[in-house]
């Protein structure tokens, strides 16, 4: 049973075909590497995915289910949560809140709901000890390192039984050790059976970690690949065109 | 620790210890300001300490604490509101004209606040969902509640308050326990804005929307609700220490809280609030108004000319504003 199955997504807007035919499937804890040039439909498929835009055509299917989403709330109801490229963090607050932003637990104490600091950092200390990171929940977010803030952002969408977890560039713009922590966080969703789709531009980070690559070249899906059956070079030659098809 | 249980984990912290937890704290600084300040008027003056001095200054800073709470709010959400002096002004006067009408206390009281929550409804839709500038909405919101107020008043001074007269006056001006009536409502409103802060969602999303505003709006926090209620909440601050005003005063005109804004904003600088949005506390509004209240009283009894005191107010933002920055170019 696929957690995820695309079939046959096109996106149109205007004269310009932003996803043709996309089919795709994810079995839960696949760890996808989502690849293409600027302009390739990346953004635009995960868009679709998360409930952003719906597709011209085509239909999505959740654990075997037809979906459809008309908001991003839909799909986030549905198990699919997104890490957004800047993280959504506040650095001002602690790792805690930020895990629970927008949805504190309150309890009752009289007419008055109170947040319920400490169910929060109870809850948020146990989700990074499953992510296996050493981020503690009191510390404030703007003094942590780059991994550290991943963690924080990734921990939210365990928060709420996700099945699909969209990232689109973590690595893009942290240190070298850092990235080794993304890596590892990624590895902990999976080995909880959590799909990862990794959007991203660093080829290196893709086979250090994905189980598939996906490359999609104008619109289209040229190559759904295991990872250990291709290589850099192949995926290289997919993006710019000079391999048509794999 | 090998094995660190849960709980240890939750419980460490980046700070150390609790003496390095409170000296990094802006307040503690500024608290420390103060009450070095008043030990050196004390030895200095004959006139500081006395019973009747400190009973003024307790009273005069309380309102000027009281519409810092709000602009603490305000500011921690990442705006600022430059129209509180104005909504003082028409708060006290829509209470004078009423009650001068013969209207009782409740009646115009009532009134005054609803008519302050009006201003500050009007400035947060301007803000949260035209999306203007809240520098641009209440620095004209500044001039036309002031002007509004005029119209209000005919522009005269009004010092008969009706039947009752003799509440008013002693609601703004008496003492309980020796306690100014402003000073005991001003630490009844900082416990409820501290509490609000902390422990309300309310807080939660007004310090995030202060920290990040685009990741309070993708983990669907309701930004613009939130916002229109700060600038609500500060135009209440405002109103009620209107209301009070007028009773301490015994009569009211239409420059009551004339630039007021710039101490307000001041007071709450000087205790934390971060201009850039994110940071502040209610203790620090109510320390920092008291600071400057005790400078203001201190060049008065030194008897430095008051001309000076809008450089010293002026240069306090500034300093306050270049410590946080240095402070966090150390950490």
């Amino acid at each position: 049973m696929s957690v995820l199955e695309l079939k046959n997504i096109s996106k149109r807007y205007g004269a310009i075909q932003a996803l043709d035919n996309v089919s795709l499937a994810i079995q839960p804890g696949e760890v996808v590497g989502l690849m293409g040039d600027n302009g390739a439909g990346k953004s635009t498929l995960v868009k679709v995915i998360a409930g952003n835009f719906a597709p011209t055509s085509g239909d999505i299917f959740i654990s075997d289910q037809k979906m459809v989403f008309h908001k991003p709330r839909d799909a986030q109801k549905a198990g699919i949560e997104v890490v957004y490229q800047d993280l959504a963090i506040c650095n001002n607050m602690s790792a805690a809140s930020n895990v629970f932003l927008g949805r504190e637990p309150t309890r009752k104490i009289g007419p008055l709901r109170i947040v319920d600091y400490a169910f929060m950092r109870s809850r948020s200390a146990e989700l990074f000890a499953r992510l296996k990171s050493e981020t503690r929940p009191r510390d404030l977010v703007h003094k942590m390192s780059g991994g550290q803030r991943q963690a924080v952002a990734i921990a939210r969408t365990l928060l709420s039984d996700a099945k699909i977890v969209l990232m689109d560039e973590p690595t893009a713009a942290i240190s070298v050790r850092q990235v080794a922590e993304v890596l590892s966080l990624i590895r902990q969703l999976s080995d909880h059976g959590i799909a990862v789709v990794l959007i991203s531009h660093r080829m290196p980070d893709v086979f250090e970690v994905a189980d598939k690559v996906v490359v999609l070249r104008r619109g289209e899906l040229v190559a759904d690949k295991m990872a250990s059956d291709s290589s850099p070079e192949e995926v290289t030659g997919l993006i710019t065109g000079a391999i048509e098809k794999a | 620790m090998a094995n660190p249980t849960l709980a240890d984990v939750i419980n460490r912290s980046q700070h150390h210890g609790l003496i390095a937890r409170i000296t990094n704290q802006q307040i503690f600084w500024v608290f420390l300001a103060a009450v070095f300040a008043c030990l050196a008027l004390t030895i200095l003056t004959d006139s500081f300490a006395t019973e009747r001095n400190l009973f003024n200054v307790t009273r005069n800073f309380a309102f000027v604490g009281i519409v810092a709470l709000g602009m603490t709010a305000v500011i921690a959400s990442g705006g600022i509101d430059l129209s509180v002096g104005s909504t003082l002004v028409i708060s006290a006067m829509t209470v004078s004209v009423l009650m001068s009408a013969g209207m009782p206390f409740w009646v115009g009281c009532l009134a005054a606040l609803s008519v302050s929550l009006l201003v500050g409804a009007v400035n947060g839709v301007l803000i949260a969902y035209a999306k203007m500038p809240s520098f641009v909405v209440t620095l004209g919101m500044l001039s036309i509640a002031r002007s509004l107020a005029m119209v209000l008043s005919d522009n005269k001074m009004i010092y008969e308050f009706g039947p009752d007269h003799d509440f008013l006056l002693w609601l703004g001006g008496g003492a309980t326990f020796g306690l100014p009536h402003p000073l005991i409502i001003l630490i009844i409103l900082a416990c409820l804005t501290a509490f609000a802060f902390r422990h309300l969602r309310w807080g939660q999303h007004l310090f995030a929307i202060g920290g990040n505003e685009n990741a309070a709006v993708l983990t669907g926090i309701p930004v613009a609700r939130v916002k229109v209620s700060v600038y609500m909440f500060s135009a209440l601050m405002a109103g009620i220490a209107g209301v009070l005003e007028v009773g301490w005063l015994g009569g009211v005109t239409t420059n009551l809280g004339q630039a007021m804004e710039l101490t307000v904003i001041a007071a709450a600088v000087i205790g934390g609030a971060n201009l850039a949005g994110g940071g502040g506390t209610a203790f620090g509004a109510v320390v920092g108004a008291l600071l400057i209240e005790v400078i203001r009283n201190s060049l008065i009894l030194l008897g430095i000319s008051t001309f000076w005191q809008g450089t010293f107010v002026g240069s306090f933002i500034v300093v306050a504003v270049a410590f946080d920055r240095f402070r966090q170019r150390k950490t």
